[in-house]
């Protein structure tokens, strides 16, 4: 036992070990940076982060971020409930055709479609809004949704179907007063992976934005390329954008493995 | 079995609108250049299955396409085994399951461009962990800006680092579903390691790699974010994959009709093989 323990400890070492320099580079100063190597940030400094919590453009882009990111669970989540319900439940005709033609918008490169959304929101008049974002991220979130719920939804007995319109529930008030709190555990799955799958995309956010609704993607490049290369800063941006995940994965700890073993392949 | 209830189909209808108005526009737009040829001032010209007969038989697409395939190919031959060997050696339960859980999935949440970033500052030459690690510790001579094999090496590493836990964590699922009574029974038949993995926890973990190996093609087929952070393509074209060449053709240089073209051939390698791939590991499942 003792032996076979060591292969997970040696993995995190090394998914950490990169992790672990970003974190340590934000808290150099440019000077140390450049200077040469040192394992260990020889003088403490803040002021990357002070940088990002006093400059808008900074911040802005994590609030943008974080604002298109629930937006778009919101709206996956809410639509992809009573598809999920239809599909756990009902046969349809083509359910399983048009199941894999959901599941086959994953398969798009995100690069094969930048330049028609941008023209496509343009066209609409949602260009540099959250809400454009948002229902583009749609595309590969809906379907992710869609396949867990469904997997969690079949778990549920149909008899607690029955037994509510026996009981002269309507298919609204059941769903939602009954239903839904019987799946919970899926709708906080689904929820996780639709946040996970938004905010680390950053091509079609990049793309569809411009100044409003920019997300912290498009500002951590415009620094990297124009003002020579501010590695600590850079750094220390970087290092924001992994606690919020951080964050919303210690919630759901206990159901991250679930989630996607139940899908239906 | 379920019910036959043509009305569910109102149940449907959002997503079915949402994912149309998403993947069906922008998917006719793609359509609409592949067979155009423009000129700019929103002039354009019918130049029929020209473009895609340029595309077939152009030396870039086919190097760009061969490294694509590359990359995919390593990727889903390394990724798999050590994602199932890292499966099988985690604690099944206790304190330590949930901390294994949350610090391996810490990278899947991760922006991609912080991901490639991470890596670049990770790699570099003389201030870089990893690079000062190999060129003064160790005296290898590593520098991916400059050695294509280093930077196909570090790519490489990156997804692994990047992906591996998407494997694990599915396998992970797949293992922890098994119930004690198979294991017990391998045990009173005196079964070796490897009968338990190959006849108990393999066929049980079927489904789920069947899975993790679809969504690790689809993904590490379309990359772009990480290795163009990481190395923009180079150095050279080294490690110009399609979907980097296919935005440089797009976005770079404006050359909408090649670039339809191209995605729309692209779209329909990664939607055959994910077909295929699919039919075959459902149809033994009905044998």
């Amino acid at each position: 036992m003792r032996k076979r323990s060591l292969i997970p400890i040696v993995y995190i070492l090394f998914l950490l070990l990169p992790i672990y320099w970003l974190v340590a580079m934000s808290f150099k100063t440019t000077q140390e940076i450049l200077g040469g190597f040192s394992l260990f940030p020889q003088v403490w400094t803040l002021d990357s982060y002070r940088t990002i919590f006093t400059d808008p453009t900074w911040y802005w882009g994590y609030i943008n971020s974080i604002i298109y990111v629930s937006l778009n669970s919101v709206i996956s989540i809410t639509v992809a409930l009573p598809a999920a319900y239809a599909f756990s439940r009902y046969r349809l005709l083509g359910d399983k055709q048009l199941f894999f033609w959901l599941l086959t918008n994953r398969m798009a490169p995100a690069a094969v479609f930048a330049l028609p959304f941008l023209q496509l929101y343009s066209a609409v008049g949602l260009f540099d809004t959250h809400l454009a974002v948002a229902l583009a991220h749609c595309l590969f979130n809906i379907p992710l949704a869609v396949w867990i719920l469904e997997g969690f939804m079949r778990g549920v007995p149909k008899e607690l179907d029955e037994t509510a319109f026996v009981d002269g529930y309507s298919f609204p008030r059941f769903f939602t007063t009954i239903f839904i709190p019987n799946i919970k555990a899926g709708v906080g799955v689904a929820a996780f992976f639709c946040f996970m799958f938004s905010w680390v995309e950053m091509l079609l956010a990049k793309t569809l934005t411009a100044v409003e609704a920019k997300p912290i993607a498009a500002t951590m490049t415009k620094t990297a390329s124009s003002a020579g290369y501010e590695l600590g800063l850079l750094a220390a941006a970087g290092t924001l954008t992994i606690i919020p995940g951080a964050i919303v994965i210690w919630f759901v700890r206990n159901y991250i493995a679930k989630g996607f073993a139940l899908g239906r392949v | 079995m379920r019910k036959v209830n043509q009305k569910a189909w109102f149940l449907v209808l959002p997503v079915l609108f949402l994912v149309a108005f998403n993947a069906l526009i922008p998917m006719m737009t793609v359509v609409n250049y592949s067979v155009q040829e423009t000129f700019g001032n929103n002039l354009f010209l019918w130049h029929g299955l020209g473009w895609f007969q340029d595309i077939m038989r152009s030396e870039r697409f086919h190097a760009a396409l061969g490294r694509q395939a590359l990359f995919t190919f390593l990727i889903l031959i390394i990724e798999v085994p050590l994602g199932i060997i890292i499966a099988l050696s985690m604690p099944r339960q206790g304190f330590w399951v949930p901390v294994c859980l949350v610090l391996m999935a810490l990278p899947m949440l991760i922006p991609w461009n912080v991901v490639g970033a991470m890596w670049n500052i990770f790699t570099l030459p003389d201030i870089g962990l990893a690079g000062y690690f190999l060129n003064h510790t160790l005296g290898i001579d590593y520098d991916m800006t400059q050695d294509p094999i280093a930077a196909w090496i570090t790519i490489i590493v990156m997804d692994v680092w990047h992906w591996t836990s998407l494997v694990v964590l599915l396998c992970y699922a797949g293992l922890v579903s098994i119930p004690d009574p198979y294991y017990q029974a391998a045990k009173i038949d005196g079964a070796s390691p490897w009968a338990v993995f190959r006849y108990i926890q393999l066929p049980k973990m079927k489904q789920v790699l069947t899975i993790a190996i679809l969504l690790r093609f689809m993904d590490s087929f379309n990359v772009y974010t990480e290795p163009f952070v990481l190395t923009g393509g180079g150095p050279g074209n080294s490690t110009t994959l399609l979907s980097i060449d296919l935005v440089k053709i797009s976005l770079g240089q404006f050359d909408l009709g090649p670039a339809g073209a191209m995605s729309l051939i692209y779209f329909a390698i990664t939607l055959l093989v994910s077909w295929l791939f699919y039919t075959l590991m459902t149809r033994n499942d009905r044998n």
